[in-house]
């Protein structure tokens, strides 16, 4: 084996191949043409071409030829890489390498605190602090070594790097990791530009909420397009001058979770941009709906570690979902190979960057291929940034980036040598490449005798003497010097001859002192290899897993959705809501989705029967006022937030869903907060447990949007409110205004359809138009009243009051306005507005005549819904069969929806529920819940799961234990809180791991 | 018979029509004078046994009598009972009913939260308004006795028991200081929001380390206590260590609110250390080490079954199964329901939420009248009805633990026949007579 030496010794050394023309130098010139063979290596040009005992000549950070039998210029050095591997440096699609990130202001967002209601932002520039479409990275970067040193580490010879700050965060420029000049580092100034749903550093108050940060992205593209008409009245704005500059570039959306994928692929969708998505590490959670955002991805290898679960009560904590994902997460890669998206592979975000290489090498293990692996690390990313004319294979004409490795990268023991870029040679583990292990024949000389001994030398430097005895050799080697010490017998008191030296390519030699203080002086030859133990050039046998992915990803999730079926339920006690009344002994038979047929004596042989004797079936619950399934419920920026949609971030994973289920409720009103006057669009959903975000909603239900009136509004609790309106006053003239501007903006498009659009005052107008509906949160009497006559006066109803506790004192005045009312049964005295709450309210107001609803909002209380209606009976005396419509018919109509839902009638939607007692009493319980057909609450079915989660969490408890044992890298168990959004309205409960948000006040 | 009782019933709704304006008008009564009767009732004594077709007597405040076949006293007010069902007046364990009128946005109608680390010293009793609009809502749920508590960070203060008809609160005072309420710091690892936009910046304090240098001020505190009160004469007064007394002479307990395992074995140990009696005020997870609880004798006061689980991955029903499973394992304990929104008045539905997921129906209601005022320590002359205890009862024209049967026509507290007009109920009328509904 012959092996390299480098004559550029040690240091990490730096050939300056670009030199800049225009830049003085102060000095002499010292330009070199950095011309080099690599010779005998394996090369793999890129994840399909592999060139054996291969040859790369480079010349000024540019590869210049590469293959087989290349005639090697008399004047290139030539590096021997026999046994070595060369590969295109990858490249990172997602850092922020060399910008500086703006400090975050300290405290978070708090709804309490004065707002901020423009940006601080100096000079002609957007309105809102988030949009940042102006910013360059390229003119904010530069070169760091210490940061580029890690990335090189990692094998990366270029990322594109960008300000990770802000809604639209502006563009990123690609640049390689040669840290000598900035200049030459930048390789594609504006490669792409970046958005998230994050608002970064932004101190404005709005937006607060991920659906505030998806309506700011959609009008800026609004008023982007807008803008191209050059707009007076808007004067010079360069954040969307710079925002439609941006767009023909690669638009690249940075997420972290399956969800926000999607989401974001949505706004895509809207505009016409097919955005690259950084997609979080639980794709694989939802890999059908990844698929079909058609985007290609940028996936993260952070894979999360396990947690120290041997205190049970810690344990306890954590979810089961957290769990498997720590079990799967590696399996993310692999899945979105499986399923054919293309992706590439990115560093960034890691918790610890140095396990990047490691991680790449665990999702191979978990089914990522070889070559897949590769392919995201050059191939894809180059793409994805329209730079793989530049970089990302060994071709020529392309940047001389590439890693040297000890054996094929992805095996379990290969080290990078060195990596090179733009023709520089950067050390990684250089140690690997002067490997000094080997036999070597050791002569010293004293006073003209030499004596020979034979040293074999390991990798790690071991060393020993072969004779008659072996004797244990220390050798010690700083850079190129080395010592060499070794007794010449067994025993103590054996004479230690000492070796001082340099080492030179196959011959090493130095002076010398014996036992007896003898001067001498040696030499030391390289005779051969030691045979090398045959390592494992593979990746450690593919992982088994144990977790399987259920829809959804929780507990309670099913690995298969349930199907539809047909159910004929026999002989129970049916409460119609119809003039049929309550029918006993009766049979219904569900099918295809619908009430097929309601009677006596049924047959169906294709029917599944369960025996309703002794039971009650209703229609299914439906929750006027709800707030679960949601990721943000308040956006509680502004006064008026009429363009922010529920529907834009829904949360089909919300444990609450399969709760509700199992309290009877079939669909949800899911509604903004209160936080503001005109709060956000709402969303009706079914809860079908398992769907995606797209599947939970109500097909064919008009829009509604939240109101809301009184203290919330006017954050009576904030001791430092400085948001208009104060005062009930003020609210009402934020309607008025809303409104009247409304009525002009309708006018103006009329006119002129290229005029702005705007989506808050888009909404508005549908309520004009009778095509959006209010659902008003409301408590006193004056509010209420005026709420009416502001509708009458820019010609609509507001459809239903909610909370609306003092609805009993103006019912009258609702009757004839035409409002529905969605009540509590009896909630008093939580804040001012509810001192004169009476639990005689519903009563009054169903006997004045309204359409009178029970709601939750509450996710507790949603399960026992059935029970606040019986409280309808006990306080007012309503008769029983109206308190149940109070929470089935009764908001169906308020939702105009009842001719699918909210009755037992042939032809409507099968959404029932099956109880085992009276539906009004205390002391009934859900045996099913049936949607569309589908049976996805099952009682029975329901004490299995809740076994099998026990025995999942406790097979994963001991699979992290393992790695406690092995040594492996732990972290302490983290409780999986429960996230509870509330409207902030009243208090909830205290359950202790859970977390409320978007309390407004 | 059926006269007498139609009598009554008539004066009660007379009242309300007269008073129909302000509860300002719905008077505290006088002492109970002469003999009460209340025949052919369905008794739910409180500890278990129902009788049907029972008498019971009560005279002077006192029940003299309860049982079948007990002849009736001359000139005593007899209340037929016929087809209605008669109940221990139910107990609120633990509330800050008077001392908190309008939870939200309202400061000066809290009184329940002093500042500071320990108010040991300080009484929940004299801050009690009778007035409060709440007590009379309360009341016409059958809740006649509420354990009225002092809320803050740590050691919070202590308690008293009041029944809810009263000018004042000395007239209030059922038992004082029934106990010393402390709040354990939670032992769990928090985190900010989401994420996103409700992410705080990192740093700050560990919140474990932080609740342990709590717990050593409670230790400390316990421990001077103990000191100070061997001491014969002080040469300084200490009104928090003075304060202490009673619980070292067993007068009293050491309500320990605690939601978690770790906070619940931290409170059996200070009982242990200190010898003196814990109760557990919360105790959420108290059904994770039902058998700890149940052996070492620790009373629990579950706060919010009403609740949802703790985890995700619980079984759903899990809050509403932890009063069973408290029964099966022995342990003493009372329900409680401390929605702030709807302000306690649905007590009697927790325990029928108990009782449809594993109680008996007679446990249920155990678990808010007998057992109740066994965890408060007044099972001597309350919580159930029985021969020598107060006449604290209420009758419902059917099961009280159901919404479909919870309907009071009477009630008593210590004998005396109270109002159970309310606010509530005379806005009903005032909005009734507006849009003349029947």
């Amino acid at each position: 084996m012959k092996r390299f030496l480098s004559t550029l010794v040690f240091a990490c050394m730096v050939i300056i191949t670009q030199a800049q023309e225009s830049f003085p130098i102060n000095g002499v010139r010292d330009i070199r043409n950095g011309l080099y063979a690599f010779t005998n290596a394996t090369i793999i040009q890129n994840e399909n071409t592999k060139i054996e005992k291969g040859v790369l000549i480079i010349k000024m950070g540019k590869i210049v030829a590469v293959g087989n039998n290349l005639t090697v210029p008399a004047e290139a050095i030539v590096i021997d890489c026999a046994g070595r591997y060369i590969y295109p440096s990858f490249i990172d699609p997602l850092t922020d390498y060399g910008v500086v990130a703006t400090k975050r202001a300290a405290g978070g967002f708090n709804f309490g605190a004065p707002g901020q209601f423009i940006s601080n932002k100096p000079g002609p520039y957007n309105w809102n602090q988030a949009i940042r479409p102006e910013i360059n990275a390229v003119e904010v970067f530069v070169n760091d070594e210490a940061t580029a040193s890690g990335y090189r580490a990692n094998g990366f010879g270029a990322v594109f790097t960008h300000l990770k700050d802000g809604l639209a965060r502006g563009t990123g420029a690609v640049v390689s990791l040669a840290t000598e000049n900035n200049n030459t580092a930048v390789l594609k100034t504006k490669a792409a530009s970046v958005y998230s749903f994050d608002r970064g550093t932004s101190t404005q108050s709005y937006p607060s909420s991920l659906m505030g940060s998806i309506a700011v992205l959609r009008q800026t593209y609004l008023d982007a397009k807008w803008y191209q008409t050059k707009p007076v009245s808007e004067g010079t704005n360069l954040s969307l001058e710079a925002w439609n500059n941006n767009q023909p570039m690669p638009q690249i959306f940075s997420t972290d979770d399956k969800w926000n994928a999607v989401r974001a692929d949505r706004v895509g969708d809207e505009f016409g941009v097919q955005y690259i998505i950084r997609g979080g590490d639980n794709g694989y959670q939802r890999i059908d709906e990844m698929a079909k955002t058609k985007a290609s991805f940028i996936l993260g290898v952070d894979f999360p570690i396990a947690m120290d679960v041997e205190d049970p009560t810690d344990a306890r904590f954590v979810s089961l979902a957290d769990m498997k994902h720590w079990e799967l997460a590696p399996t993310n890669l692999s899945a979105f190979e499986k399923a054919n998206i293309v992706f590439s592979i990115t560093s960034g975000d890691m918790k610890d960057s140095k396990q990047f290489l490691a991680n790449v090498k665990k999702a191979i293990q978990y089914g990522l291929s070889e070559s897949k692996a590769l392919e995201a690390l050059t191939k894809i990313p180059a793409t994805q940034l329209g730079v793989y004319d530049q970089v990302g294979s060994i071709e020529t004409g392309k940047w001389a980036n590439f890693i040297i490795t000890t054996e094929p990268v992805f095996s379990n023991n290969a080290k990078i040598i060195e990596n090179w870029v733009q023709g520089n040679k950067y050390e990684v583990n250089e140690a690997e490449w002067k490997s000094l292990a080997g036999k070597y024949k050791l002569s010293i000389n004293k006073n003209g005798t030499t004596t020979d001994y034979q040293l074999e030398v390991k990798k790690d430097l071991s060393a020993s003497i072969i004779g008659t005895d072996t004797l244990t050799a220390k050798i010690t080697v700083t850079e190129s010097l080395i010592k060499i010490n070794f007794p010449t017998k067994k025993g103590r008191g054996a004479e230690q001859l000492r070796l001082s030296g340099v080492v030179a390519d196959n011959t090493w030699s130095g002076v010398g002192t014996d036992g007896a203080g003898s001067k001498t002086t040696w030499t030391a030859s390289f005779t051969g290899a030691i045979a090398a133990a045959i390592e494992n050039r593979r990746p450690t046998d593919s992982v088994k897993t144990i977790s399987k992915i259920t829809f959804p990803f929780v507990g309670y999730g099913n690995e298969v959705v349930p199907k539809q079926e047909t159910i004929l339920i026999k002989n129970a006690t049916v409460w119609t809501n119809e003039k049929e009344g309550i029918l006993q002994n009766t049979d219904v038979l569900i099918k295809a989705g619908k009430i097929s047929k309601i009677g006596k004596g049924i047959s169906d042989a294709a029917a599944r029967v369960i025996d309703g004797t002794g039971k009650h079936l209703s229609a299914g619950i439906i929750d006027e006022h709800s707030h679960i399934a949601a990721m943000s419920i308040n956006e509680g920026g502004q006064s008026v937030t009429s363009e922010v949609r529920i529907a834009d971030n829904l949360n089909p994973e919300d444990i609450n869903i399969y709760r509700q289920l199992s309290g009877g409720v079939t669909s949800s009103h899911i509604l903004h907060g209160s936080a503001n006057t005109i709060g956000g669009q709402t969303q009706l959903i079914k809860l079908r447990w398992g769907a995606n975000d797209e599947g939970l909603k109500f097909a064919g239900a008009d829009g509604f949007i939240k109101f809301a009136l009184g203290e919330n509004v006017k954050r009576t609790t904030s001791q430092s409110n400085n948001r208009y309106p104060d005062t009930r006053m003020g609210v009402e003239e934020v309607l008025n205004d809303a409104f009247d501007r409304a009525v002009d903006y309708q006018k103006t498009l009329k006119a002129n359809p290229a005029a702005r659009h705007d989506l808050e005052l888009d909404a508005l107008v549908e309520i004009m138009n009778k095509k959006r509906f209010i659902t008003c949160h409301s408590y006193v009497q004056p509010e209420i009243t005026y709420m009416m006559r502001v509708g009458e006066k820019y010609g609509f109803t507001v459809n239903t009051f909610t909370h609306i506790l003092e609805g009993y004192k103006v019912a009258d005045k609702m009757k004839k306005h035409g409002a529905s009312a969605s009540t509590f049964s009896d909630w008093f005295m939580y804040k001012t507005e509810v001192q004169d709450a009476i639990a005689y309210n519903a009563a009054i107001m169903q006997k004045v005549g309204l359409n009178v609803c029970i709601n939750s909002d509450d996710a507790e209380m949603a399960r026992r819904l059935n029970q606040e209606a019986g409280k309808i009976v006990k306080y007012g005396g309503v008769s029983e069969e109206d308190a149940l419509k109070m929470i089935t018919l009764n908001p169906a109509k308020a939702l105009h929806v009842s001719d699918k839902v909210g009755s037992i009638k042939t032809g409507k939607d099968a959404d029932v529920v099956l109880w085992t007692d009276h539906p009004l009493s205390i002391y009934a319980k859900v045996e099913n819940t049936i949607v569309d057909g589908i049976v996805y609450f099952d009682r029975s079915k329901d004490a299995e799961m809740s076994k099998k989660i026990t025995n999942e969490k406790t097979k994963l408890i001991q699979k992290m234990l393992g790695e406690k044992r092995a040594g492996m890298p732990m972290r302490g168990a983290a409780p999986s809180f429960q996230v509870l959004l509330t409207c902030g309205d009243h208090e909830h409960e205290d359950h202790m791991a859970t977390i409320y948000e978007n309390q407004n006040n | 018979m059926q006269n007498k009782y139609s009598k009554l019933f008539i004066a009660s709704i007379s009242l309300l029509a007269i008073t129909a304006s302000a509860q300002e008008t719905v008077y505290p009564v006088l002492p109970q004078k002469g003999i009460t009767a209340i025949t052919h009732a369905s008794v739910h004594v409180g500890n278990g046994t129902v009788l049907s077709d029972a008498t019971i007597l009560f005279e002077k405040g006192k029940i003299t009598a309860v049982g079948n076949g007990i002849a009736l006293p001359k000139g005593a007010t007899e209340i037929d009972a016929t087809g209605k069902e008669v109940y221990p007046g139910l107990i609120l364990p633990n509330s800050s009913l008077g001392l908190r009128e309008i939870s939200s946005g309202v400061r000066g109608s809290n009184d329940f939260q002093e500042i500071g680390d320990n108010n040991s010293d300080i009484r929940s009793i004299v801050s009690y308004n009778t007035d409060s609009k709440i007590i009379n809502v309360l009341r016409a749920n059958g809740i006649l006795l509420a354990q009225v508590s002092p809320a803050g960070d740590l050691i919070e203060g202590r308690s008293s028991v009041v029944q809810l008809d009263a000018w004042n609160y000395e007239d209030a005072e059922y038992k004082a200081n029934t106990g010393m309420f402390i709040n354990m710091p939670s032992l769990m690892v928090r985190r900010g929001g989401r994420g996103g936009f409700m992410r705080q910046p990192g740093g700050g304090s560990d919140p474990v380390k932080s609740a342990f240098e709590k717990i050593e001020i409670i230790k400390n505190y316990l421990t001077d206590a103990k000191a100070y009160c061997q001491e014969k004469i002080h040469t300084n007064n200490n009104l928090k260590l003075e304060a202490a007394r009673a619980l070292f002479e067993g007068q009293t307990k050491l309500y320990v609110r605690a939601n978690e395992v770790k906070q619940m074995l931290i409170a059996i140990d200070l009982g242990k250390t200190f010898g003196i009696n814990i109760v557990i005020v919360g105790g959420s997870e108290s059904f994770q080490i039902a058998g700890l609880l149940a052996e070492n004798k620790i009373p629990v006061i579950l706060d919010q079954e009403h609740a949802l689980p703790a985890t995700e991955d619980d079984d759903i029903d899990q809050p509403y199964k932890t009063p069973a499973q408290l029964q099966k394992a022995g342990v003493l304990f009372a329900l409680n329901d401390m929605s702030d929104n709807s302000k306690q008045r649905n007590l009697s539905f927790n325990a029928g939420t108990a009782a449809t997921y594993g109680l008996s129906k007679e446990e249920a209601l155990s678990a808010i009248t007998l057992n109740a005022a066994k965890v408060l320590g007044i099972d001597n002359i309350t919580g159930s009805i029985e021969t020598g205890k107060d006449a604290n009862i209420i009758i419902s024209t059917g099961d009280i633990l159901d919404m479909r049967g919870n309907q009071l026509t009477q009630a008593f507290i210590q004998g005396r026949m109270i109002s159970l007009d309310n606010k509530q109920l005379q806005l009903y009328e005032r909005y009734k007579h507006k849009y003349s509904i029947k």
